[in-house]
Order: structure tokens, then C-alpha cells, then sequence
């Protein structure tokens, strides 16, 4: 526990210090990864912890995204920033909740899936949404009375909005209501048997999921100044997910291990060649073959450090 | 019948069967091996991409179609073998992540080799021209796409309910275990199923080259319609699927004439509309 908070808390300190000794560029490539890290955390939430492998979860990124993006052009400010997309992914997940928690297994992630392409093409060829080219021009809001324009506010904005999310995340975890979801992960017969009404359980993980994705979305939105329909494309979810694979699955520090390993080797080996794609596949397909658990599980074993 | 609705019903019918040669193998990988197998898309396109090399090479347009899905066996037979095999006893996750790399693998080696930019396989001298049909002028590549399209649903069922090796993977998809049980070499036919149906996706590439051209993401583009053919039909059925096949390529195909700016969303909510109704899909079994 006490090297959790530990590490907790250095890993904070590193991100906050980091654009002091950092050029822009390294700075930018962190801010993805608090980004997608914590867009990854939900999604560990959802797969790690209630056992729901979904592979539509980029649909709540989208709609965050989309929903910071028409609303902060008309009135900029922290409540369109956060909340406004962070109430429509909820209401977005709760509908495709409502249909897809009726299945599991493969069922699941093909209906979660289907779900998610769903809205990208409605982004893609509604005029309104910016059809192909997305929403452009979109400006950050003041926060606090100081405009978050510079590469340092903006930093430190979203190094608390993140952190206040992985807080919020985690604790959820270890709240009555996340053992009842491992429960419902380890043998979902039993947890119906003894009473639980485990739709509704399945659902609200569903919700608080596509909640937290959705406030990712609208922090790429800030982060990028635009959006395209590709938030919406169902590779967006497949990197998720393998984001919160090789970070280690329900170990929710994983997921921005493995937002860090994606992007880092993203921005790496683009730079050296242009068969950077081959190298990136590669290396997926080794890892799931030889390396299960995920960067946290291999250190877990190594380490000897415990769950 | 207007000439042009009728047109457009020919167009949605090839369109389906190619998603038929498509879909067949991955509902037929999923049934048998529990695979969701999102790298079927590039067999489709290794497929196409092969082709062009067979007739580039030889100039023969049939010699590819022959030719160029066997090729593509034998490169889903290898990943069966060398990456699959490992992760049977594993959950459905790591297959389908591991397809999901797989994607990348294959879109970045054939962009290596063939280039990034669009090609497209000419049209076979034969079916080169258009016929004229009660007023409507097809292509008559259509029609032998929708001709070859049935007789491959025929020769699949006969092949599948008809003989023995047929009986072997019904059963296989029924119980993989019990068959295993009963003395069937299943990791032999496991292997033969996934170069079955990757043959069969990398066929339709080729089949498809013609109207579709060819472009490295095109295998990660067809999937999706593929997969929801699957969902629509049923996972694991073969009547499913060909049914399935022939309702979205109409539902596309119509989309795209009477809801030009909407035609994208008319597969979804067709397939919305099935689940609701039948959530194991049109001929699948109830689900548990």
C-alpha cells in the first residue's frame, strides 16, 4: 500500500517537473499519454475489473470529443471543457450499455464494436459534425481566470483533471461496488445466485467507463484543437485495448504503461523508418504471445511484487 | 420492375456475395476455432494483392483467381500454426488482439511491397463488356460475380452437410472438444479451417479487384461489414451467413441511392434491428 502511494506520488512529481527540463516536443508527447493513459484506464475499469472486454469503447471517446468540440466553440469555459461531455458519454453508454450487456464473451465485443462504427459514420457524413474533416478551431478554456493556451498550464491542467480521474477510478475499485464487479468477473452465475442484480452492476460499469473515456476525449479535443472522425474508428478502441494489454490488465497503473509504450514506440520508430506500422504489429503480436501479463504482470513476476 | 431499382438489385447481389465469399470463413474460424479473427480483412487483401502479381506475371486473370487464394492458405495456415495454436487455451482477448496486430503486420508488409497507392486488377476480357437486361445496362462482370458467388454457396453446402470432412468440422463447431474425444485429429482440421477461410477471403480480394481496386487499408475497411454479416447471419452458420451477405449488401447498396448522406448508418441499423429481435443473430443458435 505505502509503495503504491509511493510511487503515486513520484510518478506525479516526474510528469508535473517534466516540462521543465523537456522541449516541446517530449512535453506534447506526454500530454497524449496522460491522454490515452487515462482513456486506457477506463477501459481496464470496464475489462480488468467487471470482466467486460469491449471493443467500442472509442464510441465514448468520440462522443466527448464531439460534444467538447461543438460546445466550446460556442461557450468556451471548464463546464463545456468537462462536464457537458462527460454527461453525453454517460447517456451515450448507458443506451449502448442497455443492449449490448444483454450478450458477452465475443457477442459482446462484436456488438460494442458494431456500436462504435456506428457513430463514426454518422460523424463522417454528417455536414453539421465537419463530415471527413472533423471540427476545427476549437479554443481551451480559461481556467480559473488564466487563459490555459501555453504548453505549462495546459500541462498542468491536465495533469489534474487526470490525476483526479485515475484518484477517482481507483477508488471506485476498492469501493464495495468494485469487489461486487470482480465478483461478477470471477463467476457472474454465483453473484446473480446470491443477489446481486448483476445487469445492473454490468451497466453502471458500462456508464462510469464511457464517463471517464468520454473526458478523455474532450482532453484530446483541448489538447489537439480539433477533432476528426477517426476518434470514433474502431482502431482507436483496438489501441485501447492494447494499451491496457501490455500495461497489464486490472491493474489500472498499467494503462498508462501502456498508453506510454504505444505512443513512445509510435513516435520512435516513425522516426527511424517508414515501416513503422510492421514494427508496431509485431511487436503486439509477441507481446500477447509471450508476454500475458503485460508490463506490470512481467515486473510482478520478476519483482515479486504483489497484486 | 424499374430498370434502375433493378440494376440496383443486381449491384447489392454481387456486392453480397462477395461479402458471402468473405464472411464465410470467419464465421466458420469462429465457430470451429472461437477465434474472432479480425485479421480476416487481410487475407482479402493479400488476396487482391496477389492476384495482381499472378497477372502482372502471367496476364491470365483466372490463373490469379486459382492461383492467388492458395497463396493465401498457405500464409493463414503459417499463422495458424505459428501464432494461434499458442493461445487456444487462453481467453477470446488475446486472439483478437493478436489478429488486431496482425493487421498492421499485413498492411505495412504489402504497402513494402506492392506501394501505397491504389491499383486496380483489370477485368478479364470476357466479362469486360455491359449486357442489357429488360432495360438495365449491367456489367457483365456483376452477373459472373453473382453466378460464381452461387455456385461457391452451393459447392460450400454440399462440401459442408454432404461429406465426411464436412461432418468433421460441423462437429468441430458444434463441440470441439467432444470431437476431439471422439478420435478426430481437431488440431489438424483447426488448421485446415483457418487456410480454408483465408483461402476463401483472399479469393473474394481477388474477385473484387475488378470493382473495387486494391489499396493497402482496404482489408481493415471490408472487415467491419464482414463481422456484421456474420453478427446479422448468426456466429458459425453458414446458412447465416450467406443470408446475412445477401441482406447487407442490398441494405449498402440501397443506402448509398436513396440516403446518399446517411448510407454508411443503413448497415447498423439493420444490424440494431436484427439483434433486437433475434439476438443470436438470423440463424444462430439461442444464445445461453
Amino acid at each position: 500500500m505505502r509503495v503504491r502511494v509511493a510511487l503515486f506520488v513520484l510518478a506525479v512529481a516526474a510528469v508535473a517537473a517534466f516540462p521543465l527540463g523537456a522541449g516541446p516536443y517530449p512535453v506534447k508527447l506526454l500530454q497524449e499519454i496522460l491522454i490515452f493513459g487515462i482513456f486506457a484506464l477506463s477501459l481496464d475499469l470496464l475489462m480488468g475489473y467487471a470482466g467486460m472486454v469491449s471493443f467500442g469503447h472509442s464510441a465514448f471517446f468520440g462522443i466527448g470529443a464531439y460534444t467538447a468540440a461543438l460546445t466550446l466553440v460556442k461557450w468556451p469555459g471548464l463546464t463545456t471543457a468537462l462536464l457537458v461531455p462527460a454527461a453525453a458519454a454517460a447517456v451515450g453508454a448507458l443506451v449502448i450499455g442497455f443492449f449490448s450487456i444483454r450478450v458477452s464473451g465475443v457477442y459482446f465485443i462484436m456488438l460494442t464494436l458494431a456500436f462504435s462504427q456506428m457513430f463514426h459514420a454518422v460523424a463522417f457524413q454528417n455536414s453539421f459534425l465537419g463530415a471527413e474533416d472533423g471540427l476545427v478551431g476549437v479554443p481551451r478554456p480559461d481556467v480559473l481566470g488564466l487563459s490555459i493556451g501555453t504548453l505549462g498550464r495546459f500541462h498542468a491542467y491536465l495533469l489534474v483533471i487526470v490525476g483526479l480521474l485515475a484518484l477517482f477510478v481507483w477508488r471506485v475499485t476498492r469501493s464495495p461496488f468494485g469487489h461486487v464487479l470482480r465478483g461478477i468477473h470471477e463467476n457472474e452465475a454465483r453473484m446473480q445466485a446470491v443477489g446481486y442484480p448483476v445487469g445492473r452492476y454490468k451497466l453502471a460499469a458500462f456508464v462510469l467507463a464511457g464517463t471517464v473515456a468520454g473526458v478523455a476525449g474532450a482532453l484530446y479535443t483541448q489538447f489537439q484543437g480539433s477533432v476528426s472522425p477517426d476518434a470514433f474508428l474502431w482502431t482507436t478502441s483496438g489501441q485501447a485495448l492494447l494499451m491496457v494489454i501490455i500495461g497489464g490488465t486490472g491493474t489500472l497503473g498499467g494503462a498508462f504503461l501502456g498508453a506510454a509504450a504505444f505512443i513512445l514506440l509510435q513516435s520512435l520508430v516513425s522516426s527511424y523508418t517508414e515501416r513503422w506500422m510492421l514494427i508496431l504489429g509485431l511487436t503486439f503480436v509477441l507481446l500477447v504471445l509471450f508476454a500475458p501479463g503485460g508490463i506490470v504482470g512481467t515486473l510482478r513476476g520478476r519483482v515479486g511484487l504483489r497484486a | 420492375m424499374p430498370a434502375d431499382l433493378f440494376a440496383q438489385v443486381l449491384n447489392g447481389l454481387a456486392y453480397g456475395f462477395l461479402l458471402f465469399l468473405l464472411s464465410v470463413g470467419l464465421t466458420l474460424i469462429f465457430g470451429m476455432l472461437d477465434v474472432v479473427n479480425l485479421a480476416h480483412g487481410s487475407y482479402y487483401m493479400l488476396g487482391a494483392y496477389a492476384g495482381l502479381t499472378v497477372i502482372a506475371v502471367a496476364g491470365n486473370f483466372w490463373l490469379a483467381l486459382l492461383v492467388a487464394p492458395l497463396a493465401v492458405a498457405v500464409v493463414g495456415a503459417a499463422v495458424e500454426r505459428s501464432c494461434l495454436r499458442p493461445l487456444y487455451r487462453r481467453g477470446p482477448l488475446d486472439q483478437v488482439l493478436l489478429t488486431f496486430g496482425l493487421i498492421y503486420v499485413f498492411e505495412d508488409l504489402v504497402k513494402g511491397i506492392w506501394g501505397g497507392r491504389i491499383r486496380s486488377i483489370p477485368t478479364p476480357d470476357l466479362f469486360a463488356s455491359s449486357v442489357n437486361l429488360w432495360g438495365a445496362v449491367i456489367p457483365s462482370y456483376r452477373l459472373f460475380v453473382i453466378a460464381f458467388g452461387l455456385a461457391m454457396a452451393v459447392a460450400l453446402w454440399l462440401l459442408i452437410e454432404r461429406t465426411r470432412l464436412g461432418a468433421i468440422i460441423r462437429a468441430g463447431v458444434f463441440d470441439a472438444e467432444m470431437s476431439a474425444g471422439m478420435g478426430i485429429n481437431v488440431s489438424r482440421v483447426f488448421t485446415l479451417v483457418f487456410a480454408f477461410g483465408a483461402g476463401l477471403a483472399g479469393l473474394s480480394g481477388v474477385i473484387a479487384g475488378p470493382i473495387q481496386s486494391a489499396y493497402p487499408p482496404m482489408g481493415a475497411s471490408i472487415l467491419i461489414p464482414a463481422l456484421i454479416v456474420v453478427v446479422v447471419g448468426g456466429l458459425g452458420s453458414l446458412k447465416g451467413s450467406l443470408a446475412g451477405s445477401l441482406v447487407i449488401g442490398q441494405a449498402e447498396t440501397f443506402g448509398k441511392v436513396w440516403l446518399p448522406g446517411a448510407s454508411m448508418v443503413i448497415i447498423y441499423v439493420v444490424m440494431a434491428l436484427i439483434l433486437l429481435f433475434r439476438p443470436q443473430g438470423l440463424f444462430g443458435r439461442a444464445l445461453k
